[in-house]
């Protein structure tokens, strides 16, 4: 194959520009670093009239918005998926693991839900605590200012509750909450479950004069052209531009390695361009990889050379071990007293208002680590699938199911925005066993070899589970709802999503102060090549009942920091 | 600054996917093809943009086929004053959503032409040339499923009623007619400031004060937030 190179050496080369990829090309390109970015997907800004969704209706789509192309639906802004054409992943026989990517500008940034939740004191020395897993090299104290930055340059509501392990940080102020949030609440309590306002990048209030502020239409996940909420692009990438940042972005460019010298120090990536199919070398003194947990062991354990023959960064043969993604449960219900309720706009964010941080001490429990639970439901915009089984609640009330005629008018809108759904998000155990590794058998569309993933779930996960779901109808139970389906028993692992299924897989590349059980180091450094780092979720070591973003947003910021006093000493 | 000037294209053209597909174009005309396609304009990729097109330029159901699932969809939901399945272009979708998800395909097509076979016995005529009572009375059999089974251990034909059913509903309630119909109030910018005072009356419930004053005043929505070093906010 022709491969063809650049003469120009940049200072650093992010590959990826998600969380972790926009945090690095935003601090190192301030510090007048010369940066490349290189991202596997096309230019996207969510303000591109070409590109946008918010504020479409169901009927600018041929399919009404239904999921045949966007696994969210046609309006969620993730180009990509679990599958994506030409870019498979294999399993071992009993792994059902699954993996999302989102092939774009600002990566899986457009579309996640917002939900911005520091990790508590107790979040990073949990084999202390419980036995199970290992220690952060780290405490919640040297993370703190970071997390402080990161609120606020990107805006968070909150609220200050004084939680130990749910630290406060610089909030914006919450909105109210909505109506069935507010049986949730009372629900809840009944049950000695905690609940409090959400903690969501999204922004209630101006933070600066280039960022708008949220006119409240529930389309987070389309990701917002007035870029009142976080994505990568229009808070980390674009303003860094602006700032005067020497930043190239290379598009469509699909790294397959990180190129090495004699030394074993790296020298730059290698990468596809999707558009020609032919491979091109970039030159730098830094690669930092945030291409996401996965995707960065692919490319590191696909970097083999003399110097480094079991993968880049992997003579601890920890590449790739220790995936972990959250637990994750659900039950929705029928709220009777919300029959024929009144109709206004109750749209709100994109995404709840409250919520339960993880509330109990594992001490009586007969499963370690928490979950969180997130709500929603009310009255969303109509979309495919709406008016399905218009009236099978009739069967609550003994009257007749199915039927045709204007009856149906009269139970499409008795219906409507009486459903009320839970979501236990919770912390799984992080295992050597679980791991993604090269499958020697296939490749992808561009000839790398892919990645085959290996991943059982334990009985702590399982039992996890079985208490989201004992938890879920007690409250339904008390906000007086009817519950909706079957409760999952054993044989379905009590409802326990499969792994992968909530985005959050972390754990490929973890952090250690020990070269033999970890990948990098503090910093996010490789033990093994100087000059390489990893800003993804790779580092964690473990994940917390609480979404990732924010952790890889401080870290990212953090290990920048360290990256550019480095350049300073003249270390690269 | 164009945030595209610092795009890097190493590569120039782009591979004719769209191009290939305009030659092997069937059943649909390329005039009506391109109309349909600058129709739904709802920010897809070139990818995206090429799948639409290929399900535009297929055709699922025939001229008569379309004629009758219009005259059923009438008849599951009548028109009045807000519009008719019409007006919401439930045909359209259920054609489209035939390629699109083709897993509805067969259990459609057999279910129409299983109609047509039953009137024809019956009646000797196919079913649109049948009075309504006459069809009323077969969709009476079909159309209330037995709520002591699964969907999927109904009959055939009160399966394929409920996929009319359900096409029907949502094609009409995700229309701009069925929309104004139903009431939904959103997807416009505006200002949340909590669930109006007479739903919480309606419901015994109100705000506590201790969470309120937690909440966004939103008159100062717009003021830039400034904290103090413990994190208060004091704009």
């Amino acid at each position: 194959m022709q491969i063809k190179q650049t003469s120009k050496e940049y200072d650093v080369i992010i590959v990826g520009s998600g969380a972790g990829g926009g945090m690095a090309t935003k601090i190192l390109s301030e510090a007048g670093l010369k940066i490349a970015v290189v991202e596997a997907g096309p230019f996207y800004d969510p303000a591109n009239p070409d590109q946008m969704t918010q504020m479409k209706w169901a009927y600018d789509s041929p399919r009404r918005g239904a999921g045949t192309t966007r696994p969210f639906g046609d309006f969620d802004q993730a180009y990509g998926g679990w599958e994506i054409e030409g870019e498979p992943y294999t399993q071992n026989e009993e792994t059902q693991f699954r993996w999302f990517r989102s092939r774009m500008l600002g990566g899986r940034t457009n579309h996640w839900g917002r939900i911005s939740l520091r990790f508590g004191p107790d979040d990073f020395k949990r084999k202390t605590l419980d036995g199970l897993g290992e220690d952060w090299p780290i405490t919640y104290d040297d993370i703190k200012p970071y997390y402080d930055k990161v609120d606020k340059l990107i805006g968070v509501f909150g609220s200050k509750e004084n939680l130990y392990n749910d630290p406060d940080g610089f909030f914006l102020p919450p909105p109210k909450p909505r109506l069935h949030e507010l049986f949730y609440i009372k629900g809840a309590r009944k049950s000695n479950v905690k609940v409090m306002p959400s903690r969501l990048s999204v922004l209630t209030k101006r933070i600066n004069n280039e960022r708008g502020v949220c006119f409240y239409c529930r389309q987070c996940a389309r990701s917002c052209s007035a870029y009142a909420d976080f994505s990568s692009g229009s808070c980390l990438i674009f303003p860094a531009q602006d700032n005067g940042g020497q930043i190239d972005l290379y598009v469509n460019s699909m790294v397959r390695t990180v190129t090495s010298n004699d030394e074993g120090k790296a020298t730059g990536v290698s990468f596809i361009n999707k558009e020609d199919k032919t491979e091109y070398k970039l030159k730098s003194k830094v690669v930092v990889l945030a291409a996401s947990a996965c995707s960065s062991a692919r490319i590191l354990l696909n970097s083999k050379s003399k110097q480094h023959p079991n993968g880049l960064g992997n003579s601890s043969n920890i590449v790739g071990k220790y995936l972990h993604d959250s637990t994750g449960g659900g039950r929705m219900a029928f709220l009777p007293q919300l029959v024929n309720r009144k109709i206004y706009n109750e749209d709100g964010v994109g995404g709840m208002h409250v919520y339960s941080p993880w509330w109990l001490d594992n001490k009586n429990l007969d499963f370690p680590r928490g979950y969180h639970i997130e709500v929603w439901g009310g009255m969303g915009a109509p979309s495919y699938g709406s008016g399905f089984n218009v009236n099978d609640f009739n069967k609550f009330f003994g009257t007749k199911v199915g039927g045709y005629g204007d009856i149906l008018r009269t139970d499409m809108r008795k219906y409507y925005g009486t459903l009320i759904g839970m979501d236990g998000r919770g912390e799984s155990i992080a295992m050597e066993s679980n791991y993604c590794e090269i499958d020697p058998e296939k490749v992808d569309e561009f000839g790398v070899p892919v990645l085959r993933f290996n991943y059982k779930w334990t009985e702590h996960e399982i039992k996890q589970a079985k208490h989201m779901q004992d938890t879920f109808e007690e409250i339904i139970h008390n906000m007086g709802g009817i519950i909706l389906g079957d409760k999952p028993g054993k044989d379905k692992n009590y409802g326990l999503t499969k792994p992968g299924e909530i985005i959050h897989e972390v754990g490929t590349t973890r952090m250690g102060n020990d070269p033999k059980t970890s990948v990098v180091n503090q910093f996010e450094q490789l033990h093994d090549v100087s000059n390489v780092f990893v800003v993804d979720a790779g580092p964690f070591v473990s994940q917390a009942d609480k979404n990732p973003t924010w952790t890889i947003l401080a870290l990212a910021w953090r290990t920048s920091d360290y990256i550019v006093d480095q350049f300073k000493k003249q270390n690269f | 600054m164009d945030r595209r000037d610092s795009l890097k294209s190493i590569v120039f053209g782009s591979i004719g996917v769209g191009v290939l597909l305009e030659g092997c174009v069937s059943g649909v005309d390329s005039k009506t093809v391109a109309r349909s396609m600058k129709k739904f304009n709802y920010g897809r990729t070139q990818s995206e943009k090429d799948y639409d097109r290929l399900l535009f330029s297929k055709k699922c159901f025939s001229d008569n086929e379309i004629k009758l699932i219009t005259n059923i969809c009438n008849i599951i939901l009548p028109p009045n004053e807000y519009g008719s399945i019409v007006d919401a272009e439930v045909p359209e979708l259920i054609e489209f959503i035939a390629k699109d998800i083709p897993s509805y395909e067969s259990p459609i097509k057999k279910g129409l032409s299983f109609l047509n076979k039953v009137f024809k016995e019956k009646y000797s005529k196919n079913f649109i040339d049948c009075s309504d009572i006459q069809k009323k009375e077969y969709f009476d059999l079909i159309a209330y499923p037995n709520p002591e089974f699964l969907n999927s251990d109904q009959d055939d034909m009160v399966k394929w009623f409920t996929i009319m059913r359900n096409l029907t509903m949502t094609g009409y309630y995700t229309s701009k007619v069925g929309i104004n119909e139903l009431g939904y109030k959103g997807n416009v910018p505006n200002v949340w400031d909590g669930v109006p005072k007479d739903v919480l009356d309606q419901y015994n419930l109100e705000y506590e004060q201790e969470w309120i004053n937690k909440c966004i005043d939103q008159s100062k929505r717009n003021d830039i937030a400034v904290w103090d070093e413990n994190g208060n906010l004091i704009s």
